[in-house]
């Protein structure tokens, strides 16, 4: 074995052995890897078998996958940077933490998109490709050296590392097969459990030819080796206990398993980023469960498809993102209007417009409670977790169905495409609808025999002898007979709001992390709990006074808000949405634009509540929430200071 | 039926009920005088009661447009809603309850303009439901604005000066969509015609596509007026697989055998000519349809709690 050449001032490039040699064993709590290549060199492949693999190895996972905007962006530049980052250690992980402690890099041009996201820590261990540093093509050598100057002043130490010339002892086109050697030059690193990524290979290439298994095995084995002779160091992570059955898996295949466990068995969708995986997922296992998957002419006929399933007996499905969601808006007024039940899960991305389509984002949130002509009142919630991804749609399918009403879910890219574990779920005959019973309807019973104190009525649908009726998205009676009085439209919205009271009264307030009352409250929603948590013990380590709380039911408003707010002198939201910065130009109280969130929580509890948000397309980082927070702090203080 | 009947009968007794105009039905429509939408819902009532469609198993989707108010003129279940969007619902019930009789009654407005996308795929689709559309050429419940479907140069309140372009030809639009398996052309002043075609594309196995040419007497009455009084004004497409009404002979004396087994032939048909071509142009009851290749076997909730526990597993940490 050839060692590669030196390829930069920075960092030591490994020793030329056929042994192994000795390594420094580090031991750490925790730690942060990204693994980047041009798109379709496969790091994502390779990042999604190392996280799931270490998750069933009983670490703590969370991942982030980096997703290029284009399908085939041109190789070797920041642009093409496709990838995963992976956060695991010995606790449960939440968040996607801060820089990344190792980076495995395909060629320089994508490590240098990392660098220029300060998304590496400054003493980044980085393992790199070595065999652009002395390609044939000039300008390829001088675009590496830009590249290795431009990230000089900070500390990484960079090995490099051959993987080409490696990967072409097993394989002719080493394009295919590098990130298995990466993998396995991963599983030495971090002693990750060779039989346990085999089986996941072998799980992952079962349609093709066995030969396929046994290359990539056998690429990782040399990456394995390579790493055992040429590597002076090894990570140590302990494991977490865990006495109790736990799965692994990112938020779409959680929504679509809930969705199955929910007993739902209609889904119809039309294609859009990042919400498509989950109706991918579905429509590879569905049919097993009954379920079918409608793949509409648009979003609009997606909804309208799930509409008439729901309409014709059970509770069903579509599943979007923002552009989406804008052009469902007539027929879910539909479902509202003629208390129909519907779920939509619609998995967040950048707005406004066709926006990030790949990127996390919580800007639909006005739009899910709001976007509506006249009064339209439906039950938006938001899971904060891959695990809440799962029961978020057993609990919406059953709220769908008890109250009659649309049932918005909103996920994001971040939940979307992030892996994480949790307890197993115990699955429920309960949690499915009762079978269909097309008893006979009395003569007594009406479509809308609305319960005045509740809102609440029965539904009858087709299939029920006598009880034929014409649903429609005119304001109607009880009777389902259009009705135009003065006082009939007041009824009709009273008795569809009501609903939304009743569903109120059952709900609790959310839990306070840290101390019940303090200077400051930290408010988020959605899949930024963990960060915003971890933000906050980080401060109240260092003797701040905060905490969080974290809201799951948007709509209606999780009760006992005004109560948790009264007893902090300073509330502000955290969000991944817009809101003017007070120190922008022409910005001023008056005129500031805030926060999705804290708008609504201010109108709500009459709380003078501040906001600290960001669209940067990326999920927030922990310590980014931790500045915000200190900032504030201060910032109260001094102005207290002031005015004493 | 008095209510309790209709409770009594609910309970499995199905077979011996018979069922009576009114029984589908017994309200006075607020459809205008004169407008053609009456002697449709009398026909698609008339249809009913021949085939004996149970009401309660009975569907009717509509969007928005004077004939969109269909449904509540009728005692079977009924789903009025929203503009141009009836096929996705339609699509949505039969998917999910293939038990249930589904028709689908829309303007041109609905139809050819707003809903249009719709239309194309629903065809393709070939879901076995009936498709009516009422096509009156002109927008009559916003008040006389212009269609699709309304002639070059006839005058509306928002191209006063007169349509600016060619009607679009609903007929030769679906017949040029992938997997179309029925197309037929009736008119509301021909009752008999009307009814023999409805009760055609009710039985076709398939997405059935009726246009029939409807009278507005307020916006587009000089359009179909001289039409209806006058036979030699139609063509009869005639053929055993088709419509023949026999009634109709001695009145329409012009008629052209048409086997609707031939596409081709059907498509030229469907092109613009001097007469109204009244029939069923196009017919194949062996094309595919989604709702039957989509059809699944139902699982109890215990099957399926086992199967997604496998599932999980392939999870398991």
């Amino acid at each position: 074995v050839s060692s590669s050449s030196p390829v930069s001032a920075v960092g030591s490039a490994p020793a030329a052995s056929s042994e192994s040699v000795a390594k420094n064993v580090i031991r750490i709590d925790e730690h942060i890897l990204e693994i980047v290549s041009d798109s379709g060199e496969g790091a994502q492949k390779c990042g999604q078998i190392f996280a799931s693999v270490s998750a069933k190895m009983s670490y703590g996972v969370w991942t982030v996958e980096i997703i290029p905007a284009e399908i085939e962006p041109p190789a070797r530049t920041p642009a093409s940077a496709s990838g995963n980052l992976i956060r695991f250690g010995r606790d449960q992980i939440t968040n996607w933490g801060d820089e990344a402690n190792l980076v495995v890099a395909f060629n320089e041009q994508v490590l240098l998109s990392q660098h220029r996201l300060h998304a590496l820590a400054d003493d980044c261990v980085v393992l790199i490709e070595s065999m652009w540093s002395e390609h044939p093509d000039e300008e390829i050598r001088q675009e590496w050296k830009a590249a290795l100057e431009e990230m000089a002043e900070s500390h990484y130490r960079i090995i490099p590392v051959p993987m080409q010339e490696e990967c072409l002892r097993r394989v002719d086109d080493p394009r295919k097969g590098k990130n298995m050697f990466v993998l396995g030059m991963l599983a030495q690193i971090y002693g990750l459990d060779l039989e346990k990524i085999c089986e996941q290979i072998r799980q992952q290439f079962a349609k093709k030819a066995p030969e396929v298994s046994k290359a990539n095995c056998d690429l990782l084995e040399l990456g394995v080796a390579w790493a055992e002779r040429n590597l002076d160091f090894r990570i140590e992570i302990p494991r977490i206990e865990i006495d109790e059955p736990r799965v692994v898996m990112n938020g779409n295949q959680a929504s679509a398993l809930g969705a199955v466990a929910s007993g739902m068995e209609f889904c119809a969708m039309y294609p859009i980023t990042p919400a498509t995986s989950v109706s991918h997922y579905l429509c590879e296992m569905f049919e097993n469960y009954g379920g079918k998957v409608h793949q509409a002419e648009d979003e609009i006929a997606a909804a309208g498809v799930a509409i008439g399933a729901s309409y014709a007996g059970k509770v069903a499905l579509t599943v979007t993102s923002g552009p989406g969601l804008a052009l469902k808006t007539e027929f879910i007024g539909l479902a509202i209007m003629t208390e129909i039940p519907l779920v939509v899960l619609d998995v967040q991305r950048g707005g406004p417009s066709t926006g990030l389509p790949t990127k996390v984002e919580q800007s639909d949130l006005l739009a899910a409670l709001f976007a509506q002509p006249g009064d339209a009142p439906r039950v938006v919630m938001a899971p904060a977790t891959i695990e809440e991804c799962f029961h978020a749609m057993v609990t919406a399918r059953r709220i769908a169905k008890t109250f009659r009403c649309v049932v918005m879910v909103l996920s994001d890219a971040n939940l979307a495409s992030g892996q994480q574990q949790f307890r197993r779920p115990a699955l429920d005959e309960h949690w499915h609808a009762a079978p269909a019973n097309h008893r006979a309807v009395g003569a007594d019973e009406r479509p809308y025999d609305w319960d005045p104190e509740t809102g609440l009525s029965q539904r009858i649908v087709p299939g029920q002898p006598g009880g034929m009726h014409t649903v429609t998205g005119l304001n109607h009676d009880r009777d389902s007979k259009v009705e135009y009085g003065p006082e009939g439209n007041q009824l009709g919205c009273e008795m569809r709001s009501r609903k939304l009271a009743l569903l109120h009264e059952t709900l609790s307030p959310p839990p306070v992390h840290g101390d019940d009352s303090g200077r400051l409250l930290i408010v988020g929603w959605g899949s930024t709990k963990g960060a915003i948590e971890e933000a906050v013990d980080r401060a109240r380590a260092q003797g701040h006074s905060v905490s969080s709380t974290h809201i799951t039911f948007l709509s209606p408003m999780q009760p006992g808000l005004g109560d948790i707010f009264a007893r902090f002198d300073h509330v502000m939201s955290v969000e991944i949405n817009y809101s003017d910065d007070l120190s922008a130009p022409h910005i001023t109280p008056e005129n500031r634009r805030i926060g999705q969130l804290a708008l609504l929580l201010r109108a709500q509890t009459l709380v003078d509540i501040d906001c600290w948000t960001r669209v940067p397309g990326q999920p927030l980082r922990p310590g980014q929430i931790h500045e915000a927070i200190c900032n504030k702090l201060s910032s109260v203080s001094e102005l207290e200071a002031t005015s004493s | 039926m008095s209510d309790q009947l209709r409770s009594f009968f609910g309970c499995g007794l199905d077979d011996e009920r018979t069922f009576d105009l009114e029984d589908y039905g017994d309200v006075v429509a607020r459809w205008c005088g004169g407008c053609g939408d009456h002697g449709i819902l009398n026909a698609v009532k008339r249809m009913m009661r021949d085939e004996q469609l149970l009401p309660e198993r009975t569907v009717f989707v509509s969007g928005i447009g004077c004939s969109s108010r269909f449904p509540h003129y009728l005692n079977t279940y009924g789903f009025h809603g929203i503009h141009g969007r009836a096929l996705p619902v339609a699509t949505g019930i039969k998917l999910s309850r293939p038990d249930l009789h589904v028709f689908v009654v829309m303007g041109d407005g609905d139809c050819c303009s707003i809903g249009a996308g719709h239309w194309l795929h629903a065809t393709r689709y070939n879901i076995d439901m009936t498709v009516l559309m009422l096509d009156n050429a002109i927008y009559g419940l916003t008040k006389n604005q212009t269609s699709p479907t309304t002639p070059q140069g006839y005058k509306t309140n928002t191209q006063p000066k007169g349509s600016f372009l060619p009607a679009l030809n609903p007929l030769t639009t679906t017949l040029g969509v992938t997997n179309v398996s029925f197309v037929a052309q009736t008119a509301d002043w021909v009752p008999a015609h009307l009814l023999a075609t409805i009760q055609a594309a009710y039985r076709h196995p398939g997405f059935s596509f009726v246009r029939i040419l409807q009278r507005c007497p307020k916006f587009t009455a000089p359009l179909f007026s001289e039409q209806a009084r006058t036979p030699d004004l139609h063509e009869l497409l005639v053929h055993p697989d088709g419509v023949t009404v026999p009634a109709l002979d001695k009145i329409y004396k012009r008629r052209l055998e048409h086997d609707p087994a031939d596409l081709d032939r059907a498509r030229m048909l469907a092109e613009e000519s001097e007469r109204f071509r009244l029939g069923v142009f196009y017919r194949d009851d062996t094309r595919p349809r989604y709702d039957e290749i989509r059809h699944l076997p139902t699982y109890t909730a215990a099957e399926n709690i086992d199967r997604l526990n496998l599932e999980l597993d392939r999870y398991a940490v």
